[in-house]
């Protein structure tokens, strides 16, 4: 008894397949450009700063002498623009949490629904692309000059915090617009004002959100190097920033700084610092992520 | 007030003249109106979502809406509590007394109105904090005073939820099943002592026995409570209700009577199309 194949009049699947699988490679392809790129960069600057990252390079002041930085050496490093962005970011953060959150809250919760609102939020939108060096030279000409700051930490700070806002508001807005309306009803409904709606409901729920966004933002804004150039951050800082109006150094900075030397050896040097920076803004991104992680409820 | 043989009408105004007649009768003190609506109409923007409505919602009694959908019920619930003022584009016109005062009237706040009317909604929604916490939200917020752990224990006792989460009164409100969640919503609601409780559908995200479970505690809530119970499961309002207002579609208040007469001998046909099954 011979049994006929019911499939046999189906023929185009094999040339399908191949061009399924020769999609899949593609787009394995395209991952893989992003991944090997980094791992690459990240390997050559751990390999370049080999042996020249010591404690002391985060503890000692910049030095002229390449040797200085080696181990054994008379000790040289980092630590006062290590310290100077700690500040910088401290204080931008203080600034953009507050001022951030508080343009959310209004254009998420209070602004009434009209074009004036939605121009104004395009706009935030769009200031959030504006590149950084331009943010530089509006903090130059407003903080540094026009309300005599000088080439001061809470100038930078000021600067970094307009450069970041555009992009916390937007952050905030929309958390505070992940909020399900069901949780505002719950609170109205048991005789909630609109603000304790906000202080008892939205905020907490949004928090996660805003404090992911902000931190994501803050590590933006340690590695600029564009605006606190502009404002003027200082290359040979010996000793960290002492003063809110007094001078500062910056991880950046202080790359920059090493990378133009001519000495061959100031290449590790600037690599170490890199490795410095990058070991600050993953630690940053990894605390966004717990966050994310940790706090995020699964609201009904 | 379910053998009030005599209460035939024929329209909806006849039927609550009727109503108001009635308050001569031997239900004096047990049936005064706490609600009452003259010529309400709710419009979104330019459409109409509710024609006017005039109805009196007794004290102490289950009230059910039942209706198709898009037909107006909701709008006319949210109506009572202002819940519709969220809504940017929604206007009311007419009059909606609470205990006489119209709560529409420029003087009247509406979250003094809402900590005198409560409200469930139709998907179980307790903040993401404690069961205590759940509870004891409306208290707080509206400076009620005195002992709040028993104040918390009698509306989760009143719930029928006490015994459920006496032990865990600090694990989340999140953790609960969807019918010991929309329990605790309701011992939020009465917790501050409300006199009017709303609800939106309490059941309809449940299963079977956590429904069963809803509507054995309105009966029980009618006991201290005004509840109106917005319901798309008509042998539901005919299980809980007293008394059962029926809206069409487009916003119209095509009857208001006993449940039992709603059900057993509805006077129009297009009341008795609907509730037989016909559409909707």
């Amino acid at each position: 008894m011979s049994t006929t194949n019911p499939f046999e009049d189906v023929s185009d699947l094999d040339r399908k397949r191949t061009i399924g699988r020769v999609f899949v490679a593609l787009c394995i392809a395209s991952t893989m450009v992003g991944i090997v790129a980094l791992v690459t960069l990240l390997a050559d600057v751990i390999y370049e700063s080999w042996g020249w990252l010591s404690l002391e390079f985060l503890t000692y002041p910049p030095s002229r002498f390449p040797e200085s930085y080696l181990p054994g050496g008379r000790g040289a490093g980092i630590y006062p623009a290590l310290v100077g962005s700690i500040f910088l970011i401290a204080l931008t953060a203080l600034f953009t949490v507050f001022l951030g959150v508080g343009a959310a809250i209004y254009l998420e919760e209070y602004a009434p629904d009209t074009r004036t609102t939605s121009l104004i939020e395009a706009n935030i939108a769009n200031l959030a692309g504006v590149p950084s060096i331009v943010y530089g030279l509006l903090g130059l000409a407003v903080f540094v000059r026009f309300a005599r700051m000088g080439q001061s930490l809470l100038a930078g700070a000021l600067t970094l915090t307009l450069l970041i806002l555009p992009i916390v508001i937007v952050a905030a807005q929309e958390a505070l617009r992940a909020v399900p309306d069901s949780q505002r009803e719950a609170a109205y409904g048991v005789g909630a004002t609109k603000w304790e709606v906000i202080r008892d409901v939205v905020l907490p729920a949004a928090l996660p959100g805003i404090m992911t966004g902000t931190i994501l933002s803050l590590s933006r804004a340690i590695g600029e190097t564009a605006p606190i150039l502009m404002v003027g951050a200082a290359t040979s800082m010996f000793v960290a920033p002492d003063s809110l109006l007094g001078p500062f150094a910056a991880m950046p900075m202080q790359i920059f700084d090493w990378a133009r030397l001519p000495q061959a050896e100031f290449q590790h040097v600037a690599a170490a610092g890199i490795v410095v920076l990058l070991t600050v803004l993953l630690a940053m991104n990894a605390v966004a992520i717990y966050i994310r992680y940790r706090f995020e409820a699964d609201l009904p | 007030m379910s053998d009030t043989g005599p209460a035939i009408e024929t329209s909806i105004e006849a039927e609550t003249d009727t109503a108001r007649g009635d308050s001569g009768g031997v239900d004096q003190q047990t049936a005064e109106t706490v609600l009452s609506a003259r010529d309400l109409e709710v419009f979104y923007g330019d459409e109409r979502a509710l024609k006017p409505v005039n109805a009196e919602i007794t004290e102490k009694k289950v009230t059910a809406i039942i209706g198709p959908s898009g037909c107006g019920k909701s709008t006319f619930l949210r109506s009572i509590n202002r819940m519709n003022d969220m809504i940017d584009v929604c206007r009311v016109t007419g009059e909606l007394r609470f205990k006489g005062k119209n709560v529409y009237d420029e003087d009247v706040d509406p979250v003094a109105l809402r900590r005198k009317v409560g409200m469930v909604f139709q998907k179980p929604n307790p903040f993401p904090k404690s069961i205590y916490d759940n509870v004891a939200y409306g208290l707080k917020i509206q400076g009620k005073d005195g002992d709040r752990d028993a104040q918390v224990e009698e509306a989760l006792r009143r719930a029928a939820l006490w015994d459920e989460v006496k032990a865990k009164l600090d694990a989340s409100g999140l953790d609960l099943s969807g019918g010991q969640q929309q329990r605790l919503c309701i011992a939020r609601a009465i917790a501050p002592d409300p006199e009017v409780i709303l609800m939106d559908e309490p059941a309809s995200a449940l299963d079977p026995v956590a429904t069963a479970q809803i509507e054995d505690l309105i009966e029980e809530l009618s006991r201290d409570y005004t509840v109106v119970i917005v319901t798309h499961n008509m042998q539901q309002a005919a299980r809980i209700s007293d008394r059962t207002m029926v809206f069409l579609t487009g916003g119209e208040l095509a009857a208001f009577d006993d449940t039992q007469a709603i059900f057993e001998n509805p006077k129009s046909q297009r009341v008795e199309d609907y509730i037989t099954g016909k559409f909707g």
